[in-house]
């Protein structure tokens, strides 16, 4: 085949060692618990509960706002404190439900569920998006509208995504290594959904130990793979991923779905299991606590609405004073001003570093070197479209295929003259994105 | 945590390798030619490296005074045109050379036209080809071992035979940097390692340039002719060094390649057409104002999208 890889990409220090060995750990919150409406792509959740009404674990207290959007369920029980303005991840102050903790976790009656293969794909549906099953790799796309093809019966590949390309995350490596067994538990459920199509695990390979677990787990399942990709970011980018799995291509207007493949991140996919064997919401996630400035980096089992402050008071607090905080990784993930933002379905980490780096440095001049072009993987002129972006080139930036980039920040990293590459262009981007939606 | 944090857009993370690393890079990597340059001409030699480098680093510390831009020799790529163009000139050149040579490069060829990284041609090159037009009797004045010569290339043009192992060695007559095959490949290999350069440009260059004058050169199938063509001359020097050079040649990886070959022709028929026994600094110079052609016929195809030639058509 193709070496599972695709063309481009960057090998950043990965920071893994720091935290792939501490098991994984529940954090009891404490105090309130903030719930965006909006922590998924699509309408915003509408809320079905009243400030001081009563809600216990696992009970809906948002509801989907159309069919591309996903409900919300409370992680604890306790009382409504209000529907309010709270700071969240992205630095937006968005509406969010909060709910102060009983600290008793009194839970809804779990719903039975019958046996996976007397469901149909409709009910499983049905279920997936009553839990809120949402992306939790980082778009927080509803899954279950990702589950439902225009044609369904043209699925051939149901591919978990569990390559974690971005450094220092270990949330899903914990997950692989902890539970094997609820990951290939919820490619069951999907391949029920899809019945003609083939279970593909994927994996970077620098997780040996993880395949090695997989297989075990999944050797009973003839219909179930588990692939070895190259370690490479961004090589757990959708349709880099597709392409190292099965060797097609698609744009940024396609859908996985356009050539025969759904992928889901890897505790998405325990979710799924989770919500169609179990009958549990999705209301908790792996958070890996982690970078140089903190004490005990961990791996937690989260309830989501849980304060990003808490989970560092988890992990020992701060080893040193930190220059930089980011939710998620530091290919992608955001930089934070305040601790006091919620953890969300699709929080993946907390990473302190005790230097910033990039602050650091003035941006030069351009020299033309070609690194940006050769670690593009989705094979543009980075430099180039830069340069449009600073110089307002709508239509010279659109022509170049501006819109295809993915904003994996490779471009960035590897750029010898330290210019924002990937900021340039994400602009631009939300520029003509934002001009086109007005149409 | 009592201090204020820093927030910027993704990523957070940026990789090691610096324009100002790099160029420290090339200058490491012209050092053993430069060596051996001082070695093969003595130290007046040294006079001539020394004057390029310095009037060029304060030829563009100067203007940007002037011009009240923020002072960039720090970045180290004045220091490489004055090299450059230092191994370039024949050892026993008036002072005053380089000095007119660096002013041009930097000052015309670079400043002028935008500073580092707008100039639309190699300005060490630019620099030697003007002082060769100008300066056309000092400039091909090659002395070595006390006896004013022809240069091997040129004597290989008038049908006398050159001793390769010499040529590869380094020790005849030529430009202070460029005699010493040996001494290059050390640094080609040093800038390789450290992924300053890759073997498109010169692997490229070199290949159609040996197709070409086995094909054109006159002497058919002769390899000793062949070696003694690749071996002599700038065309070692050209490839690695000046060919590679980032700002005048193709962000393409395609068109890298596609340059290689050209600079190949170029400089074959310059060596065999032209009167001169010499060609590689006019053909790399020639290649430099074709890069923006080269680029935009090689524009990668997008991953997932029609190539480039197709676009358009459809929709």
């Amino acid at each position: 085949m193709l070496g599972h890889t695709f063309k481009g990409g960057i090998h950043p220090y990965d920071g893994k060692e720091l935290s792939k060995d501490k098991a994984i750990s529940s954090v009891l919150p404490k105090g309130e618990l903030v719930y965006p409406l909006s922590q998924h792509i699509g309408a915003p959740a509408v809320p079905v509960v009243e400030k001081g009404e009563h809600v216990l674990v696992g009970q809906k207290i948002a509801e989907a706002g159309g069919f591309v959007s996903a409900p919300i369920h409370a992680s604890v029980s306790g009382t409504v404190k209000g529907i309010e303005k709270r700071l969240t991840v992205t630095g937006n102050i968005a509406d969010c439900i909060v709910i102060e903790n009983d600290g008793k976790y009194e839970e809804v009656v779990w719903p039975e569920r019958k046996p996976l293969d007397q469901m149909t794909p409709k009910e499983i549906l049905e279920i997936v998006k009553e839990a809120g099953v949402v992306g939790m790799g980082g778009a927080g796309f509803p899954t279950h509208v990702k589950l439902s093809p225009k044609e369904p019966e043209k699925i051939d590949y149901v591919i978990a995504n569990c390559a974690e390309c971005e450094p220092y995350l270990t949330s899903d490596y914990r997950r692989m290594i902890e539970n094997p067994e609820l990951l290939v538990g919820g490619m069951k459920v999907l391949l029920r959904i899809f019945p003609h199509a083939k279970g593909v695990i994927a994996v970077e390979d620098n997780k040996k130990d993880a395949i090695e677990y997989l297989e075990e787990a999944a050797k009973d399942e003839p219909n179930i793979q588990v692939v070895a990709l190259k370690t490479k970011y961004p090589q757990g980018a959708e349709r880099m991923l597709i392409y190292a799995v099965t060797g097609r291509k698609l744009n940024s207007s396609m859908l996985p779905a356009d050539v025969g493949c759904v992928v889901d991140n890897c505790d998405t996919v325990v979710s799924l299991y989770r919500a169609a064997v179990q009958g549990r919401p999705l209301m908790h996630r792996i958070v890996t606590v982690t970078g140089d400035a903190v004490q005990d980096p961990r791996n937690f089992s989260v309830c989501t609405g849980t304060s990003y402050r808490e989970l560092l008071e988890a992990a020992g607090g701060l080893k040193t004073e930190p220059e930089k905080i980011i939710s998620g990784g530091p290919m992608m993930g955001f930089g934070l001003y305040s601790l006091d933002v919620p953890v969300t379905k699709t929080s993946s980490a907390l990473l302190c570093m005790t230097k910033d780096e990039v602050s650091r440095y003035e941006e030069t001049a351009c020299i033309n070197c070609g690194r940006c072009v050769e670690a593009c993987p989705e094979q543009l002129l980075p430099s180039r479209l830069a340069d449009a972006s600073v110089h307002h080139r709508e239509a010279w930036f659109e022509q170049h295929n501006g819109l295809e980039c993915c904003e994996c920040g490779c471009c960035s990293y590897v750029c010898p003259a330290r210019r924002p590459l990937t900021q340039y262009i994400k602009s631009m981007r939300k520029i003509i994105l934002g001009k086109k939606k007005k149409k | 945590m009592s201090g204020l944090l820093k927030v910027s857009s993704n990523p957070h993370v940026r990789a090691r390798m610096k324009t100002d690393n790099i160029m420290l890079l090339v200058l490491i990597a012209l050092l053993p030619a430069s060596f051996f340059g001082v070695w093969n001409f003595g130290l007046r030699s040294l006079a001539v490296l020394a004057v390029s480098v310095a009037s060029a680093v304060l030829t563009e510390y100067i203007y940007e005074k002037l011009m009240h831009k923020k002072i960039t020799i720090g970045d180290f790529s004045a220091a490489v045109t004055g090299l450059l163009l230092g191994l370039n000139l024949p050892s026993t050149v008036p002072l005053w050379l380089p000095v007119i040579g660096t002013v041009f490069a930097i000052l015309f060829v670079k400043q002028l036209f935008g500073g580092l990284g707008q100039n639309f041609m190699n300005p060490a090159l630019a620099g030697r080809c003007f002082l060769l037009l100008s300066f056309a009797g000092r400039m091909t004045d090659f002395t070595w071992d006390g006896i004013s010569g022809a240069t091997p290339l040129a004597a290989l043009k008038a049908g006398n035979p050159v001793r390769v192992l010499d040529l590869f060695l380094g020790k005849t007559a030529g430009t202070i940097g460029e005699t010493s095959v040996v001494a290059i490949l050390i640094g080609a290999v040093v800038l390789l390692w450290f992924e300053v350069i890759d073997l498109r440009i010169p692997g490229s260059y070199l290949l159609s340039f040996a197709v070409c004058t086995l094909l054109f050169g006159g002497h058919g199938l002769d390899f000793g002719f062949l070696l003694a063509e690749l071996c002599g001359g700038g065309l070692m020097l050209g490839a690695f060094f000046m060919a590679t050079d980032y700002v005048t040649s193709p962000i393409t990886k395609n068109g890298q390649i596609v340059y290689g070959i050209a600079l190949g022709i170029l400089t074959a028929v310059f060596r065999f057409l032209g009167s001169a026994a010499e060609g590689v600094s006019y053909a790399i110079i020639i290649g430099n104002l074709l890069v923006p052609v080269i680029e935009k016929v090689t524009e990668p195809t997008a991953f997932g999208r029609e190539p480039f030639w197709k676009r358009g058509k459809k929709a």
